[in-house]
């Protein structure tokens, strides 16, 4: 009975690593790697990949100079609705991407809320580079504010105070010790991030469209690809493959000092006499 | 450097600080049990937490609540060390020094940490992380100088030595200095006076000395290291009082009370015996020797409702063993009474 249930066990394990595995490995197996290789000199692949590495790096620029404030202002200080606020933030999280999409045409298209004030501007944002910035940060965002705001709140409150009574004021106090303290928790949340930028599709095909050099990111790349050079489209999956195992494997190595959280000599044992 | 004066009052959830102290370049220890509300002294001292009340130091006034005045943290000239150090872990031990002030290569000399001035706080033991925070606070020379449990995390071995090492220092600090600890022994080493708060009430201000001599109340006794017996007290014909203990052994003092008290005896005031001695000790409680802690030449027994501190030697020449029979003697010109009023008695001291 015991070794039925054990066997069991390994059975399902097994079952449900081979099953999230497979469609990743045939990627690979289908055709030769040199195959592989040689499709991603196509232009379709080069445009695709120039559009998401210049739009994903916007975005992130963008999402740590605003998100990395918020996330301290979220983390060290109670106000009356904090809750709710950090619940409001996971909301891309959950939300279907069509949903995205469909909100960023109402809020940013043409007949949005702001497209009438961006027009007399001279901003037409949707089906732009621009558009797919604003699409990769909608989704992305949470990934990155969950993180920090939960890396800011580990740093020790002590390490706070000391260096306010080492004569620091809040901003020399953020920049010197908790963006410090904190930077293996943000980096991680910043990779998440990245990964999630990266392969968003639903809200940028919905909002930027899939125009080639200019909207066309590598997700979206291999669904126009999918139907015509389906071994294009495996090439850029593969790269893709490649490069959120390397995200994951940079999640799993913390920085060095991140190792022992706190530094009192009972490890992470503290008093809490205040 | 001029004096520290305060008088402050904090809002806690279950009851109020209020404190009234003046310091002048000397150390002060506050000591209490946790959640008296020491630490919380010190750091509305330093401006981490809202209080009302005034402080002042060094002639520069850093809260005035009727004034509007209330300087924030990295206004006011203080040195904190924190009771785990809060050592920022990304920094060497040059830069955690030098964070307040730069150019601190005489006073990392000076506290030994030169040779370990690049190491980073996590490869250093807990005597020299204390040290490293201690030059920290110390570094941009602050007009007051707070340490928050400076040896609380510190083991038994490290601790007697650290212990020194900070008295020298603070002996020689020349500005106020204000202790928070939860042991009397390290209050009393490190600090000229000590205060002994409860419930964020100073129950009593004194030099060790005095508060080992006379103890304001049971409380402040048992914190000393005192034995303390509860009992009812009746004067007899020779003069004496004699005190019941609940176990109806009686116990006599030089001392007067009435009605319900409290004896208090130190442990180094208590002889053991095998068998009861003829001798001119009024007191003899006979009992079974609970445990046997040695301290350093020394050994606390437990006997009864008693702890007897006497010399190793003796506890050897003794044969005393757990377990066995002993009879503990005391004078009753060392034995002080103190009339009980009950409300005023908290509701357990801190184990000895």
């Amino acid at each position: 009975m015991r070794r039925a249930f054990h066997a069991g066990l390994w059975a399902c394990a097994a079952l449900a690593v081979a099953f999230l595995l497979l469609p990743v490995l045939a990627i690979f197996l289908r055709v030769t790697p040199t195959t592989l290789v040689g499709e991603l000199n196509d232009r379709v692949v080069l445009d695709a990949l120039v559009v998401t590495a210049k739009t994903n790096a916007i975005a992130i620029v963008l999402l740590l100079v605003v998100g990395t404030p918020a996330a301290y202002l979220l983390a060290s200080t109670r106000f009356r609705g904090r809750a709710l606020v950090l619940t409001l933030i996971e909301l891309p999280l959950v939300l279907p991407p069509a949903v995205a999409g469909i909100g960023l045409l109402a809020a940013f298209g043409r007949a949005g809320l702001l497209g009438s004030s961006l027009d007399v501007l001279g901003v037409a944002l949707p089906f732009s580079q621009a558009a797919v910035v604003l699409a990769v940060l909608f989704v992305a965002s949470p990934f990155y504010l969950r993180t920090a705001v939960a890396a800011f709140e580990s740093v020790d409150r002590d390490l706070i105070d000391a260096a306010r009574t080492l004569r620091a004021g809040p901003a020399r106090t953020f920049a010197l010790v908790a963006l410090p303290v904190a930077s293996a928790g943000l980096g991680a949340g910043a990779a998440l991030a990245f990964a999630r930028g990266i392969g968003e599709f639903g809200a940028t095909i919905m909002f930027a469209g899939s125009v080639r050099g200019a909207t066309q990111t590598l997700p979206l790349a291999i669904y126009a690809q999918f139907d015509q050079n389906f071994d294009v489209a495996l090439a850029i999956g593969a790269l893709l493959v490649v490069v959120s195992a390397v995200l994951l494997l940079l999640l799993k190595l913390p920085l060095p000092w991140a190792r022992s959280a706190s530094i009192s000599p009972f490890g992470a044992v503290r008093s809490t006499s205040r | 450097m001029g004096p520290l004066r305060l008088d402050l009052t904090v809002r806690r959830r279950s009851f109020d600080v209020a404190l009234a102290l003046a310091l002048e370049r000397e150390t002060v220890a506050l000591v209490g049990p946790s959640g008296a509300g020491k630490s919380t002294v010190l750091r509305a001292v330093a401006g981490l937490v809202q209080a009302r009340g005034r402080v002042s130091a060094a002639g520069e006034t850093w809260l005035d609540s009727e004034h509007g005045v209330d300087l924030a943290p990295e206004r006011r000239s203080v040195g904190m060390v924190f009771q785990e150090y809060a050592l920022f872990p990304h920094l060497s031990v040059r830069r955690n020094v030098e964070f307040g002030r730069k150019g601190q290569a005489g006073l990392l000399e000076r506290l030994g940490l030169a040779a370990l001035a690049d190491a980073k706080p996590r490869e250093l033991s807990g005597g020299e992380r204390q040290r490293v925070a201690l030059a920290r606070a110390l570094a941009p020379d602050p007009a007051v100088l707070l340490l928050d449990e400076p040896l609380a995390a510190l083991d038994a071995h490290t601790r007697a030595e650290i212990r020194g090492e900070l008295q020298l220092l603070l002996r020689n600090a020349e500005r106020p200095t204000l202790v928070v600890s939860h042991d009397f022994e390290d209050a009393a080493t490190l600090a000229t006076r000590v205060g002994v708060l409860v419930e964020g009430r100073l129950r009593q201000l004194g030099s060790p000395a005095e508060l080992v001599a006379s103890p304001a109340d049971p409380f402040v006794a048992s914190l000393t290291g005192a034995n303390v017996l509860r009992g009812r007290a009746r004067a007899t014909i020779t003069g004496l009082t004699e005190l019941e203990l609940p176990t109806g052994e009686l116990i006599r003092s030089t001392d007067r009370a009435e009605g319900d008290a409290v004896a208090i005896v130190y442990p180094w005031e208590v002889t053991l015996s095998r068998t009861e001695p003829d001798d001119s000790a009024q007191n003899h409680i006979g009992g079974i020797v609970a445990s046997l802690v040695p301290v350093g030449n020394r050994v606390r027994a437990r006997v009864g409702p008693l702890t007897a501190e006497i010399t190793a030697d003796s506890s050897e020449r003794l044969g005393l063993r757990v377990g066995g029979p002993a009879v503990a003697s005391f004078k009753a010109t060392a034995t002080r009474l103190l009339s009980q009023s009950g409300d005023d008695y908290p509701p357990k001291p801190p184990s000895l």
